[in-house]
């Protein structure tokens, strides 16, 4: 009992780390169809705006142990990554609409600077975040251990998506976005300034990878090339979801991370990896579109 | 209101409008008519600014809007209907309608307007929340002239309103365009294959053929002459 309470608990936490990473690329590539290869260079980013703050900041805020330095942290570096990804997306990005294999290899390139510029002012080795003393430690239950650091990250995960629901539903920008996102042509011809909306939506997966950079820091130490390990598990979440919204992306993510976990209990570690891979390539054969499908004509 | 001189429009390199000159009167309904591809569709798109213009002018109310992005000319007061009615799928018949407010100048949702819409198409008020890309072809095109009207503009730009429509909603469409202009201070240009529609609510028509105005005068000096040789195919 106690076992496959385990097993789920994994897989559900595996699948929100999953979740986190996806949701930024949900907007831009899911979205705008934009292929950022830069993804993974934000929550990199993300993380390092994390490990900058606690530098300056966690002694102001009440010390390390008190942790409102983090909580802080995470808005901070959805602000930065965002305005970063605005950046990209006005001096680069819109350049290329249309053009998926230059933006490819664009933001590739936009990816490997950022980088090499984070080792050059941080260093090359792996710097560490301290977590706050309240989410060490767990949660028991029959037997098992339920990491506070893991459950925290699911909350925050649930908390953005709920988050980007209302936003994108009952708020005049969210409406204005998916206006603009289903017929550009029309939407400016209403005089929504539809450029500006791009920048925005571009920001906002932006700023969204920037706060899984930050939650990413709860789970290991962070380096430059921290991105480059989740850029591949990313677009598989986007991908499998489809590109029909959000829905998608969140079950593909937890799909993913459910039949990871599992089949990893089963076998091993690479073996589950692969089969996982391999079910991912089976099902888009079957359906190419992916799991969640708009339907309207 | 609307004052078109010398218009050129092209598609890659070949050329679609060829001068083309148009005036729409304050407060009067212009049809533009002519047979299937001379142009009519990419004149109102380049008024629009969708298809950039390389030659000549737009003045609306006597501004100069030919440099205007598509999205400031919807702010300068040029409400568009597009053939093919551009709804969106996936927001509900509500949502479609908010959009509208996106070219007044606040860009707040004003709630008697709606209700102004409701009125004009019921049908609207009883669909609200469906997804908009359900609805039926009529349905969509009503939806699309109410939400150009939400925007309270100067100039209504109709293109095709007619196309592919049952003949019940046609006539409710034509009633509400005529009560607009008797009720209201809007002035209309539309395109329009349907003769009998035309004729029943255009004050002054132009005619054109591959690329430039061949006929224009008021609808009164329409004959069936200028429709065999123009218009019949």
């Amino acid at each position: 009992m106690g076992g496959w309470l385990l097993q789920a608990f994994n897989g559900l936490s595996l699948g929100s780390i999953l979740l986190m990473i996806s949701l930024g690329l949900a907007f831009s590539f899911g979205l705008m169809k934009v292929i950022n290869m830069a993804h993974g260079e934000f929550i990199m980013l993300g993380a390092y705006v994390t490990y900058v703050f606690q530098n300056n900041f966690a002694t102001m805020l009440g010390g390390l142990d008190l942790g409102l330095w983090f909580l802080i942290s995470i808005p901070v570096a959805f602000i930065v990554t965002g305005l970063l990804g605005i950046l990209l997306e006005i001096s680069l990005i819109r350049f290329l609409y249309g053009r998926p294999l230059d933006t490819l290899l664009a933001t590739w390139g936009v990816g490997l600077v950022l980088q090499q510029a984070t080792r050059s002012i941080f260093g090359a080795p792996n710097v560490q975040v301290v977590s706050p003393a309240w989410l060490s430690g767990g949660f028991m239950i029959l037997d098992i251990t339920l990491p506070y650091k893991r459950l925290f990250i699911i909350a925050v995960v649930l908390v953005a998506i709920a988050v980007i629901y209302i936003h994108l539903n009952y708020t005049a920008s969210g409406r204005r976005l998916r206006a603009v996102m289903q017929n550009r042509e029309m939407a400016s011809c209403l005089g929504v300034a539809s450029r500006q909306v791009d920048a925005t939506t571009f920001g906002l997966g932006a700023g969204l990878a920037g706060v899984a950079g930050c939650v990413l820091t709860l789970i290991g130490p962070i380096g430059p090339s921290i991105g480059t390990h989740y850029i591949v598990d990313a677009f598989m979440v986007v991908v499998l979801g489809g590109t029909g919204g959000l829905v998608g992306t969140v079950l593909a993510a937890f799909l993913i991370g459910i039949a990871n976990t599992s089949l990893e209990f089963a076998t091993t570690a690479t073996l589950a990896k692969v089969l996982v891979f391999g079910l991912i390539i089976a099902f888009l054969q079957w359906r190419p579109s992916g799991l969640v499908v708009q339907t309207a004509r | 209101m609307l004052q078109v001189e010398q218009l050129q429009a092209y598609y890659d390199d070949s050329r679609i409008l060829n001068d083309v000159s148009l005036t729409v009167p304050d407060n009067q309904v212009v049809c533009l008519l002519g047979r299937n591809g001379v142009g009519k569709t990419t004149f109102m798109k380049t008024v629009m600014g969708v298809v950039k213009a390389r030659h000549g002018m737009i003045k609306l109310s006597g501004e100069d809007i030919t440099t205007y992005s598509t999205s400031q000319r919807a702010r300068a007061g040029i409400g568009y209907v597009p053939q093919g009615r551009g709804i969106f799928p996936y927001l509900t018949v509500y949502e479609n309608l908010l959009m509208g407010f996106e070219a007044t100048p606040k860009r707040q949702v004003e709630a008697d307007i709606l209700e102004e819409m409701y009125h004009l198409f019921p049908v609207l008020k009883t669909m609200q929340k469906r997804v908009a890309g359900t609805l039926s072809g009529g349905q969509q095109q009503q939806l699309a002239i109410a939400r150009a009207l939400v925007g309270r503009p100067k100039l209504l730009l109709l293109d095709e309103p007619t196309e592919g429509i049952q003949p019940s909603i046609m006539l409710e469409i034509e009633e509400v365009i005529i009560s607009l202009q008797a009720h209201s201070n809007i002035t209309i240009l539309v395109v329009e294959q349907f003769l009998d529609f035309a004729l029943a609510i255009a004050d002054y028509f132009y005619i054109m053929e591959t690329g430039v105005i061949v006929e224009q005068g008021p609808i009164a000096n329409f004959n069936d002459d200028l429709a065999k040789l123009y218009l019949a195919v």
